[in-house]
């Protein structure tokens, strides 16, 4: 049996596993609670796998592994700025988010300033870093098959494309937040599980011998030392000051974006507390931590064990780096076999993660569109629960098919800049509307509607005129050139734009809401009045 | 179900000598420990990008600085998110549930 058969078995069988799960869930999904937060009945541990399971992307999965097979340590760099962003959200957000909000991230946004503006901005806002968090998960989907199934036709991309789509939607609308947060609990199990198998088997092959493996990637990279340091990728010295500053404008939104990001901040509204919210931040710490621990050694297993060769031969971005290690590692040890059989586990799961965050995505998004947009700004709150869940299922399908077209339309495009670009737009209009909300006395309308638009604007436009849309090789035009902004990541520009214009736009209106501030604060840190868990 | 407090119920908990202690000890730790873990990251990442021959200079076999900085950032974060959960649990939790039982058993 071919690799590529046994794959589509695997994923076949995971695809059915988890649709059984959403009609399950489906079948408990009552009221809006279910179906926003699931009922708000998760345990620490169980959300903490969702977590993970919502965050470790393909991109960071293949990504980050691709990255470090080719250009060494800078592939490692990356993945830090993942990891350290949910102190963030451990110390500053998860639990007084859980505490104050009820399904959205304008939940609290909103919660003490005039609600049709404020919501309007954050549900904008939503789905603009969902679609473009999405439409990078889904173009990557297309271009996976063809690296994982042997499918090169455009054909085949575009019925991927399709699949996966329709899939998400079918998870998000029938399974809602319990089905969703499932999927990504048995991804992220698959996944860790997947991963640690071949850094085992990596190890290994190694006799355990980490400073043998590193110095052994090191020569096969051919860039010898200069392999296992910084300098490779981001900010190489023939980019000069420029490049380097756009290092530390990456590694800014990487560290401030995560905190900002609806599909992350609703998942801490699935826990029954405060507490658990803690502890879910802090299982999703563990797993996250450990498992770019073990892609660092995918990555210079892949580099020392598969060869730059053999992996740029395949795809020049090294997108199937820790697909190629799993196949080598198995042929390696086990025989052909071996081989052939890890290769099709790792593919599947590759498929796996793929979906479980775009289900994620697609959740965040029409759930604000539905509980912001539709029942607080077009209704003015008059919308009842049942009119709001049946909303939130149609736009679930309606986001959905806008993604499936937009991809299938991206798909000959370089987009991958697009998930950088909604980490820093999160960092530079979602943080510091949800800090000021959170911890500013005098904060109010004016400045959450100015930090929301100042900061996704800014991010927008710095990203449409620097080189990754056009006037480079690399860009999403690289037929074109309208670039004047010098770094690819607006991070270190937009981030204190979004911070100011916070700042300025309170300042400048007279209006706020001291009676609501007192019932803010006093909720958030002691749940007092706090949204509790469904009675099943 | 959400149980509705009236907002004064509010105001008079933010006055109370108990919740003002219980706001200063969230944030005189939250506050300090997260300028310092960024200010750490930062450090790690202007180290990347500027000083490379001392990221680069090797500690042992094939291990070198940077390296060592990259796990060290693991460590920190997994010790900083232990040790929050620990401050959380013995010096805010009592406070927040004292709080919020008295005003729902009323």
């Amino acid at each position: 049996m071919s690799h590529e058969t046994l794959s589509t078995i695997l994923f076949v069988v995971f695809v059915a596993a988890t649709l059984g799960i959403t009609f399950w869930a489906g079948r408990n999904t009552k009221t809006a609670a279910d179906y926003y937060a699931g009922g708000r009945s998760f345990s620490g541990l169980q959300n903490g796998l969702a977590i993970g399971g919502d965050y470790m992307s393909a991109a960071s999965f293949l990504g980050i592994a691709g990255i470090i097979a080719l250009s060494g340590y800078d592939g490692f760099l990356y993945s830090i700025g993942f990891l350290v962003a949910w102190l963030v959200a451990l110390l500053l957000v998860a639990e007084l988010m859980r505490n104050s909000g009820k399904f959205t991230m304008a939940d609290v946004l909103a919660f003490r300033m005039s609600p049709r503006p404020v919501r309007t901005a954050a549900g904008v806002s939503t789905i603009v870093v969902s679609i473009f968090y999405l439409l990078a998960q889904m173009v990557g989907a297309g271009a996976l098959v063809g690296l994982l199934l042997g499918v090169h036709s455009e054909a085949g991309k575009i019925w991927t494309i399709i699949a996966v789509g329709l899939l998400m939607i079918i998870y998000v609308v029938f399974g809602g937040m319990k089905g969703t947060t499932w999927v990504q609990i048995v991804k992220a199990v698959l996944l860790m599980t997947g991963a640690a198998l071949i850094t085992l088997l990596v190890l290994g092959k190694f006799g355990f011998n980490l400073s043998g493996l590193l110095g052994d990637a090191a020569a096969q990279s051919g860039k010898g030392e200069a392999f296992l340091q910084p300098g490779l990728k981001y900010g190489t010295e023939a980019q000069g000051l420029a490049g380097k500053i756009d290092l530390i404008s990456l590694g800014l939104a990487l560290v401030l974006g995560t905190a900002g990001l609806p599909h992350v901040l609703i998942r801490f509204y699935t826990v029954p507390t405060a507490k658990d919210a803690r502890k879910s931040v802090q299982w999703g710490i563990g797993i996250i931590g450990v498992f770019y621990l073990l892609t660092l050694v995918l990555g210079f297993g892949a580099a020392a064990l598969v060869g730059r060769d053999a992996i740029v031969a395949q795809d020049k971005a090294g997108n199937t780096a820790a697909p190629q290690l799993a196949q080598k590692a198995g042929e390696l040890i086990f025989g052909e076999v071996g081989g052939t059989i890890l290769l099709a586990i790792i593919a599947a799961v590759a498929f796996a993660t793929i979906l479980a965050v775009v289900a994620g995505l697609t959740l965040a998004s029409s759930s604000s569109f539905a509980h912001d947009l539709y029942a607080h700004v077009f209704k003015r709150g008059n919308a009842t629960e049942r009119q709001e869940v049946v909303v939130a299922r149609i736009s679930a399908f309606v986001i959905g098919a806008v993604s499936i077209a937009l991809s299938i339309f991206a798909q000959s495009l370089n987009v991958a800049f697009l998930v950088a670009l909604a980490f820093a737009v999160a960092a530079s209009g979602n943080l510091p509307a949800i800090l000021y909300s959170l911890f500013w006395k005098r904060f109010n309308t004016a400045g959450a509607v100015s930090a929301i638009y100042a900061g996704l604007i800014a991010s927008v436009i710095l990203v449409f005129f620097s080189p990754v849309v056009s006037g480079a090789a690399t860009s999403m035009f690289p037929d074109s050139d309208w670039h004047w902004f010098p770094l690819s990541n607006p991070g270190i520009v937009s981030i204190p734009i979004g911070f100011l214009a916070g700042y300025l736009g309170t300042i400048l209106s007279k209006e706020h809401n001291a009676a609501k501030y007192a019932e803010i604060e006093v909720r958030s840190l002691t749940g007092l009045g706090a949204e509790k868990a469904s009675q099943h | 179900m959400t149980v509705q407090h009236d907002s004064s119920v509010y105001e008079r908990i933010q006055a109370g000598e108990r919740f003002q202690e219980l706001r200063r000890r969230y944030r005189s730790w939250a506050f300090p420990m997260t300028v310092a873990f960024l200010v750490w990251y930062l450090l790690y990442v202007l180290l990347s990008g500027f000083a490379r021959d001392f990221m680069g200079t090797t500690l042992f076999g094939h291990f070198n600085v940077a390296l060592l900085f990259g796990i060290l950032q693991f460590v920190s974060t997994f010790l900083i998110a232990w040790l929050y959960s620990r401050h959380a649990a013995a010096k805010l939790d009592p406070i927040a549930d004292e709080l919020r039982a008295e005003e729902e058993d009323k």
